[in-house]
This record gives structure tokens, sequence and C-alpha cells, in this order.
């Protein structure tokens, strides 16, 4: 009889040993394998460059090159390839260029598969004026925090009679919960001072009073932090004003997709804008959020910075806070010394010369 | 003034038919002038006007010139926040200028229980009533009792004032990152997003709904095009979000294409509303007039509003088939500001000027809105929320002394 109890806890006992708390990343010695999607158009060439990069930086990364593209599943549903899957699971880091989505294929969009394979919640995107782009907005340093599985982009529509159609938009306590949560935390992480919930809930009272509440309740946790809560239209208003009054914004769906490009926008547009897509389980994706350009894919032109700096975003979420400086301000130096612009920042160089330029002053910072 | 001329006309035309020297003539016309300024009375203005003849012993009465004959009745809603200090600043400017407009003034509030049916009835009687309003911001209050629509949302829908016009112009001599804009943007004011149809299904889980109705769409869209004709406007932009909500603003933008059609000689175009929102901060010139549902007009508003010196300085009107409503073109109750007297009047003047001219009172619309570009203009006395050190009632002052006659 002793002897059964102590058969049944030793496994438990070793159980408990072997199944740690997950710990947060801190993946400094040895190598970490990330999957590399590198996408359709100009996706190739700016993965290549990225590779080059990290390359010349010595960062240990290694990369695990996977493709994207929709199969349909057993049971006639859309799925990405199972390797892509597996690989992600394993690798829980990602990142990612630009897919295509073919109008009419029959499936929805790729950015949409991921986001429900991997259950991506949260979309941050920072924004930080680029010394050497100048816009007329000079003094930007935000972060947008998108909540990014429900709201209005729930996709439930319906046709009620002829001419009438409702669009459903659903706010739920535990995605509110878990988005606000996932703020705060990146607040502390990054040494932020602030987090502002962004709502209109003097007109959608319930769905949005419901996101605002979880904000506040998740605020008690974190009294280090300052949590304010602006209407929708006033942080419009102040945003184009001086958006240097901002830190890190949180709030649901489509004011997250629209504040969040209207911060691109601030800085110089989504060709030098990071992102990076949080999921469940510890998965995340940093992409670039621009599009394929099939009208320069191949042509050596394309502008690396958007990839390149979401890749910066990574290596931070790893931990590896030397290699993602040096990358960044070897990035930021180029940028500003306007010697080797590729066309879109206002120069006419090439890709590759661009990526060169950046590989040298990594080298040099050695 | 015009008397006086016309009693002079007169008098000259009496000495020439009397030949007398010129000298005694100017004296007689002198004190005739003098005397005529001192009794300013009714008959002698009949007897400079009637003809010298036989027949004119009839007493033919002829109405005066140049003056509006009524006064117009118009209702005010102070609404709340700083909406009171800026309707007295209308009040003031419309007393100096002599502007034939008489205002019912209505309180209405939500805040602090003031709300009650009676009241929106009596509003709503006067507007039906007078037909043209001005109006400040109701603050909505986040805490609801019972029915989930506030009180500017009702007052929308029973008026059914579906379009909202929010002009977007930048004030000579003040400048920001983006100067000479002329835009329009016109939103649909009454479904959409802001339906206050929400319910909790399952406890945790709510679910808030968005209606577009065809009917609607095609109003708004008929609205900015025949706008855009009438101002002599070139193109007409609908913002949308079509992609993610296939059916709802799939249908919004359906109508607005076929609205398109009636119209040849205005370009129609569509932009998504995230990709429109950062082509107004990157490069606002390529928009002229833009029309979209609900929220999206209210996320616009205010950016293009703070494109161009931010909420005191936009004027906007709503309109419906019969009422005309006029008032801020970025609501905001502003609470912060109130009693400290800093609130910008500009936003508000604007939008009277406008009222003005929507009640074909040309001359003293243009004489408002001419007073307070050109105060602003001078630069010397600006509020602070456009860099200066002013306050409303100095703002307002310098614009009646700015008034040209």
């Amino acid at each position: 009889m002793a002897g059964n109890v102590w058969r049944s806890t030793v496994p438990r006992v070793m159980g408990a040993i072997k199944t740690q708390t997950p710990q947060p990343r801190t993946f400094s010695r040895g190598i970490q394998t990330v999957t590399l999607i590198p996408g359709d158009g100009i996706g190739p060439e700016i993965s290549t460059a990225v590779m080059k990069i990290f390359e010349a930086a010595k960062a240990p990364i290694q990369w695990e090159e996977r493709n994207v593209t929709a199969i349909k599943g057993p049971g006639g549903k859309w799925m990405i390839p199972p390797e892509a899957k597996e690989s992600m699971d394993k690798n829980k880091i990602g990142l990612k260029g630009p897919l295509k989505t073919p109008i009419a294929a029959g499936h929805p969009s790729m950015n949409l598969l991921l986001r429900k394979t991997f259950d991506l919640y949260a979309n941050v995107r920072p924004c930080v004026s680029i010394e050497g782009y100048k816009t007329p907005y000079t003094d930007v340093d935000l972060v947008t925090i998108r909540e990014n599985t429900e709201g209005e982009y729930s996709g439930i529509e319906h046709l009620i009679v002829d001419g009438v159609v409702q669009s459903i938009k659903l706010i739920t306590e535990d995605a509110s919960r878990r988005i606000a949560e996932y703020a705060f935390e990146y607040a502390k992480n990054n040494q932020r001072n602030s987090v502002t919930a962004v709502h209109k809930a003097n007109i959608m009272r319930m769905s949005d009073g419901l996101f605002l509440r979880k904000c506040r309740e998740v605020a008690e946790n974190f009294k280090d932090v300052k949590f304010t809560e602006m209407y929708l239209d006033t942080v419009c208003l102040n945003m184009v004003q001086d958006p240097s009054q901002f830190d890190v914004l949180v709030m649901p769906n489509l004011y997250g997709d629209i504040l969040s490009d209207l911060c691109a926008g601030l800085i110089g547009g989504l060709g030098v804008t990071p992102s990076g897509n949080i999921g469940a389980n510890g998965v995340a994706i940093f992409e670039s959020v621009h599009g394929t350009a099939p009208d320069i894919a191949g042509k050596d032109l394309a502008n690396p910075t958007a990839l390149l700096l979401s890749a910066v975003m990574m290596l931070r979420h790893m931990g590896l806070h030397s290699y993602a400086k040096k990358i960044e301000t070897a990035c930021f130096d180029t940028i500003r010394d306007k010697k080797v612009l590729t066309k879109d920042l206002g120069g006419n160089s090439k890709c590759s010369e661009f990526t060169a330029d950046i590989c040298k002053r990594v080298q040099d910072m050695e | 003034m015009v008397k006086a001329q016309k009693l002079k006309s007169a008098i000259e035309d009496l000495c020439l038919s009397l030949h007398l020297k010129s000298t005694m003539a100017a004296v007689l016309r002198g004190s005739l002038v003098t005397l005529a300024k001192g009794l300013n009375g009714a008959w002698l203005q009949r007897l400079c006007t009637r003809s010298l003849s036989l027949t004119s012993s009839q007493n033919v009465l002829e109405v005066p010139p140049a003056r509006a004959d009524s006064t117009f009745k118009v209702t005010m809603v102070p609404g709340d926040g700083v909406g009171p200090e800026l309707m007295t600043a209308v009040k003031e400017v419309f007393k100096a200028a002599d502007v034939p407009v008489e205002f019912e003034e209505f309180h209405l509030s939500e805040v602090q229980n003031m709300a009650s049916e009676e009241k929106l009835d009596e509003v709503l009687a006067s507007m039906k009533n007078n037909r043209v309003a001005i109006k400040g911001k109701i603050h909505t209050p986040m805490e609801y009792k019972g029915e989930l629509a506030s009180y500017e949302m009702r007052l929308r829908r029973k008026l059914d004032l579906f379009a909202n016009v929010v002009h977007v112009n930048s004030l000579p001599g003040y400048s920001t990152r983006h100067n000479n804009l002329d835009l329009v943007i016109i939103r649909e004011q009454t479904e959409g997003e802001y339906s206050s149809l929400e319910h909790e299904s399952v406890s945790g889980v709510v679910e808030c709904l968005k209606i577009i109705t065809r009917v609607k769409s095609r109003r708004i869209a008929k609205f900015a095009f025949d706008y855009a004709t009438k101002k002599g406007r070139s193109k007409v932009t609908a913002v949308h979000k079509a992609n993610i909500m296939k059916l709802g603003d799939g249908l919004f933008l359906q109508c607005c294409a076929e609205i398109a059609e009636l119209y040849p000689k205005i370009k129609y175009e569509n932009i998504i509303i995230d990709n429109c929102c950062m082509q107004l901060v990157q490069n606002p010139y390529q928009f002229d007039v833009l029309v979209m549902p609900n929220l999206y007009g209210n996320i616009i508003d205010n950016l293009a509003a703070g494109l161009v010196g931010g909420a005191g300085v936009v004027p906007g009107e709503s309109f419906s088939a019969e009422y005309a409503v006029f008032e801020t073109g970025a609501r905001h109750p502003f609470a912060q500001a109130v009693g400290r007297n800093i609130a910008n009047p500009t936003a508000m003047l604007l939008s009277a000027s406008n009222m003005l001219r929507h009640l074909n009172l040309e001359y003293h619309a243009n004489m408002v809105s001419e007073a307070v570009k050109k105060v602003i203009k001078q630069g010397k006395v600006r509020t602070s929320d456009l860099g200066g050190y002013a306050s409303s009632e100095e703002f307002t002052r310098a614009v009646i002394a700015n008034l040209a006659f």
C-alpha cells in the first residue's frame, strides 16, 4: 500500500520538477531558431537583406524558412501548411514578410488564417520618429496596442431585410482583460510611463463600457504605471496637433486599426513601421505591414526598413537587447546620413547597397 | 444715412427748380439737412421720397428701404461645458452687429439628473417652429439609466438630422503643419455604429449592432453629390471599410457608386478608412469632399479639425430635409475650461455666420466672418489654443471692434 502511494507520488513530483513555470524569454545563451516567412512580392528580397544584416551583427539567430500558402485540409477547411504550423509551435517566434491576398481565391486572407491558427490577440506597433526621414511630426514616440481577435471585425454580418444590413461588434470580458493585461505588462517591461485606454463609451455605452471597466480593473494591479482614459475623437484631435503627449495606447479592434495606421502616417508611412503580433502560448509573429509591391519585386529597389525594425522588435522581445540596439542604431545612422537611401525614402540607391551600408556600420560597431 | 441723402437730393432739385444762387442754396440745403437729421421723423422721409406732383397728396406710403423688416427667430441650445460661454460671445457679436435675429434659449442637459422628456419636447417644438437652431454640445455621460441613446442622438433622430457637414478651412494668418487646406466632410448622422442597440446575450459578452440601410446611404450620398455640385467642388471620396465589413460598408459603397453615376461631372473615388487617416496626415490636399458613415465621420472630423488648429476653429452644421442646426465641427463640451474664460469662440462665431448666410442675411454673415478672420490674421489677440494669451472675452471684444459696417 505504501509502495503504491510512493509510486504515484514519484511521477507527480518528477512531473512538477519538469514542468517549470514559463520563464520570461531570455535566450541569451545558445542559438535561437526563428521561423522566417519571406512572403510574396518584395518579401524574399527584404528577408534576405535582414538575414544578411543579422549575420553581420553575429546575432545568435538561426532561420528556418517556411512557406504559408493556404491549403485545404481534411474536412474542407482552409489552413496553413502543417510544416509551417509545427515549425512555429516549436520555435514560438516568427518573422513574416508581406503576404499577398488573391481576390476571389476562395480562401480568407492569409493574415486572418495565421491570426486564427495561433490566436494572435495583440497587435503592437511602436511608432518612433525616424531622424533623417523628415515628416511634419518630429516628436512621436508612442506604442499602439490593439485587440486583434474580436470587436468590430468579428465578421458577423446579416442581411435583415433587403436594404438593411446589420454588423455585430462583439466585446467580451476575457479578451478585454487579456489585452489590458498585455498592455500593462508591455509598459512595465519597456519602461513606459503611462497607458491610455481609447474608447467610445459615451456612445457605445455597454460594449466599450465593458472594455473600459476591464482596463480599470487591470490597472489596479499595476499601480506604478499611470492609467488614463480618453475618447477616440479626442485622441485623434490631439494626436495630429501634439503627438508627444501619448505613450502607450490600448484599444479594441477597429479603433486600433485606424489609430495604428494614423500613427504610422505620422512617422512616414507603412514602409518604415514595425509591427508585432503576440499570441497565446507565448507565440509571437513580427511582420512588416506594407504590401507586396509587385511592381518593384525582383528589381532590388525595395526598402527593408520595416522588416528590419520588426526584426529588432523581435530581438527585444527575446531579450537580446544589445544586438537590437546595435542593428537599430546602424539602421537609423544610415537613414540619417542620406547617402544610400532607397527610392521611397527619397534616394536612388538599390536595396543591396542600403543593406551593405548597414552591415558595414554594424561590423564597425564591434 | 439713406434718408439724409435722399433729403439732400430732394432739396437740390427744389433749389434748382427755384433757380436760387449757389451760396444761398447751400445755406438752405445745410439748414434743412440739419433740421431733417434732428427730427428724423417718418413723415419727413415721406416728404422726400414722394414725387412733387399734385396727385401725391393722396398719402401713399412707401416702404423704407434696405432694412430687414422683421427679426428671425432661432432656437438656441447652449449645451454643457463651454457652450454657454460661446453662446454669450455669439449674442454679444450679434448685438453689436445689429443682426436681426432673436434667440429662444433652452437649457438642455443630461448631466446631474436634469434630463427630462418635457424639456426635450419643448426644444423639439421650438425647433419645428423656427426651423433653424444654433447649439452647443450636450455632454453624453458614460453611465446610462434606462435608455442607451443620449440626448443628442435622440434629438438628431427625432428631427432626422441625417447630414453633418464640417468645413475644414485653414485660417489665414495661422499656420499649422498643413496650410491652405480646404476640405468638406459629410457624415451620415443617424445610423451606423451609433444605433445604440446593445445587449448582453451571455454574461461577459456584449454585442453592439451597427446598422446600414440602403435608403439612408443613398440619401447621404445624394446629399454629398448635391452639395459638391452646388459649391462647385470637383471630387467626392467615399470612406469605408468594406474589405472587412463586406455586407455593411459594402452596401454603403454600392449606394455611393450608384449615385455617383448620376453626376458625371464630379469625380468619384473611394478609400479605406485606415489608409484615409494615413493620407490625411501625410498629404491632405488630395481630398476634396469626403462622405462616410457615422463612426468614421466622427474620427475624420476630429482628425481634420486637428490639422487646421483644433476644436476651436472649425464650424459645422447638421441638416435634415426641413431643419438646419448650426454648431461647431468637432463637438466636445470642453468641461475643463468652464469658468476659466479660455475657450476659443472662433468656431461658434464662424458657424453663426454660416447660419446667417443660410437665413439669406448675406451682409451680416460676411460682416461677422470677415471680422473674425481679420482678428485671427492680425495675430494680436488669440486664445490659448492658438498660442496666444487672450481670454474669450478679449477675443469677442476684438471681433466686435473689427466689425466693418
